[in-house]
């Protein structure tokens, strides 16, 4: 599904990451550790197409990312969800039109998906909200409205970036009930963070396996 | 093939009303957009009129100047008369020549009032006869002409208008052409501003488009959303433009003589000439926008 090969980055004359190999596999759950500047969302954005590498390959669904054209990255996209640590919204538009913005972008009606929508709000708990703009939002409430923009697509990867950085205990372990339940429809997802505790409360709930970046490589730890 | 590209005209006239939302409205750019396609529009309108007047002015001047000629007596008062008949002679039987006709003294008299007054003596004054010739479609041979009048009638000068209509006809073809050129470069101006108001728009919405690629919006589809929404401005702005532009040529002041300043403006079916300022504007904008977006989103990748 998205596989590294003997990836490196660098950013100008440093290395950041190097030589990394793994393969996420469909259905996988993976916490993605580390200190801060390990290069945790530096993985992340090679695993979406956002960063290409400086040494290695990175395959996504199969295709060497090298040889995607910027349209082709694009199609990738919508079937890789991505939920931002800032979330980054269109501070203009509504909740509910952030949320349908990859139905929009890829030419889906969102009127014909409105039901869809709709459920989706009601299950991260934003029905109410759907015509309040992102800045009105509190940060579980973006945490959330990130991450229902991220499977409206029904997308094969959920790629989270911190999604419980500024949330709550209570509300960390809603987002990752959520993240565990669309786990267990199939997707794959990984989670970078370094609230070692948000890991331990995965234990039990699903199988999942912890990565590590440090010192530049990843390290593939034992299953929770 | 033709249906296919109009449905590719009217999808984008018609626009995706989500696609317009994800992109903020910018206040700026929007009014810098529809005041400058405005300003270059009125002034294209004037362009347009100059030069389609001078085109007609051109033409009006050389048809009439090319269709007659003059031919100038002088001789002694004893051989006036004589040298005359022999000219009308000559030109009577000049191949090319439809008419020709000696001017009344009245008629000569009228010539030379701005001159002299209204109460020249002719009959006291050495003044050449003039006859007055009216040239047929397929013209005449002036030097085959002058050739036969100097031995039929040795003091008559023939004057086919050459000199006149020579540097008229460059001053009304240059002007016309200044007129054209003028609107090559109010239209590469308009292009330049659009350019700087897009890239501007662009810049102001790097974490739109940032957004709008995170969840797979195609580079295309970005571009749109801005072309569409400058070319519909400048069109909108060119079309205030225009018309503003058209009334004020309407209600240039008209002079009494017959000149170019009286003649200043568009005739009959020459008012739909304005029409294609505001459709050449909008291709202008779509391209300008075109190449700003596709440069930025290039950039941005």
């Amino acid at each position: 599904m998205i596989e590294l090969e003997q990836v490196s980055y660098s950013y100008g004359e440093g290395e950041l990451l190097s030589d990394i190999s793994i393969s996420l596999t469909p259905g996988s759950f993976h916490f993605l550790t580390g200190p801060s500047g390990a290069g945790k969302t530096t993985f992340l954005k090679l695993c979406y197409g956002e960063l290409l590498p400086t040494a290695g390959h990175v395959r996504l669904f199969d295709r060497d990312v090298r040889s995607l054209a910027r349209d082709d990255i694009a199609e990738m996209r919508r079937r890789i969800g991505v939920v931002h640590q800032d979330c980054q919204f269109l501070d203009h538009l509504p909740i509910a039109d952030n949320i349908a913005l990859p139905l929009t972008v890829a030419g889906h009606s969102v009127h014909d998906d409105q039901s869809n929508l709709t459920e989706l709000m009601s299950w991260v708990g934003l029905r109410a909200r759907a015509y309040a703009l992102p800045p009105e939002l509190s940060g579980g409430e973006r945490q959330r409205a990130a991450l229902a923009r991220a499977v409206i697509m029904s997308p094969d990867v959920i790629l989270a970036d911190e999604p419980t950085g500024n949330l709550d205990w209570e509300m960390s372990q809603r987002l990752l009930q959520l993240l565990v339940e669309l786990n267990k429809m199939g997707k794959t997802v990984v989670i970078a963070t370094h609230d070692l505790a948000l890991i331990r409360a995965a234990k039990g709930q699903v199988q999942a396996r912890v990565l590590r970046i440090a010192n530049r490589h990843l390290t593939v730890g034992a299953d929770l | 093939m033709k249906q296919f590209e109009l449905s590719h005209v009217m999808d984008f006239i018609i626009g995706d009303a989500q696609a317009e939302r994800a992109v903020p409205p910018t206040g700026f750019t929007a009014r810098l957009t529809l005041f400058a396609a405005a300003v270059m529009a009125f002034l294209a309108v004037f362009a347009l009129a100059l030069s389609v007047s001078a085109g007609r002015l051109s033409e009006r001047w050389s048809a009439e100047l090319a269709q007659s000629a003059t031919l100038r007596i002088s001789a002694p008062v004893g051989q006036m008369q004589a040298q005359t008949d022999a000219a009308l002679g000559v030109l009577e039987t000049t191949p090319g020549i439809a008419s020709a006709r000696v001017l009344s003294d009245d008629e000569q008299r009228a010539l030379l009032e701005p001159w002299f007054g209204p109460d020249v003596p002719l009959e006291s004054l050495p003044i050449p006869r003039l006859i007055e010739i009216v040239e047929a479609d397929i013209g005449f041979d002036a030097e085959g002409l002058r050739l036969r009048l100097v031995a039929e009638a040795p003091g008559a000068v023939l004057d086919d208008h050459t000199r006149w209509r020579k540097p008229l006809a460059a001053a009304a073809s240059r002007l016309w052409f200044l007129g054209w050129l003028s609107i090559v470069l109010i239209f590469a101006v308009m292009g330049a501003m659009i350019t700087l108001a897009a890239n501007a728009a662009l810049a102001a919405n790097a974490k739109v488009i940032s957004v709008m690629r995170l969840v797979g919006a195609k580079d295309s589809y970005i571009a749109n959303a801005f072309v569409r929404r400058f070319t519909l401005r400048t069109i909108t702005g060119a079309a205030v433009g225009m018309v503003i532009g058209a009334i004020a040529v309407v209600l240039l002041p008209s002079a009494q003589e017959e000149g170019f300043l009286s003649d200043l403006g568009f005739a009959g079916a020459g008012w739909l000439w304005p029409l294609i300022i505001p459709i050449v504007a909008g291709v202008v904008a779509f391209l300008a926008t075109q190449a700003a977006a596709r440069g930025t989103l290039k950039e941005l990748r």
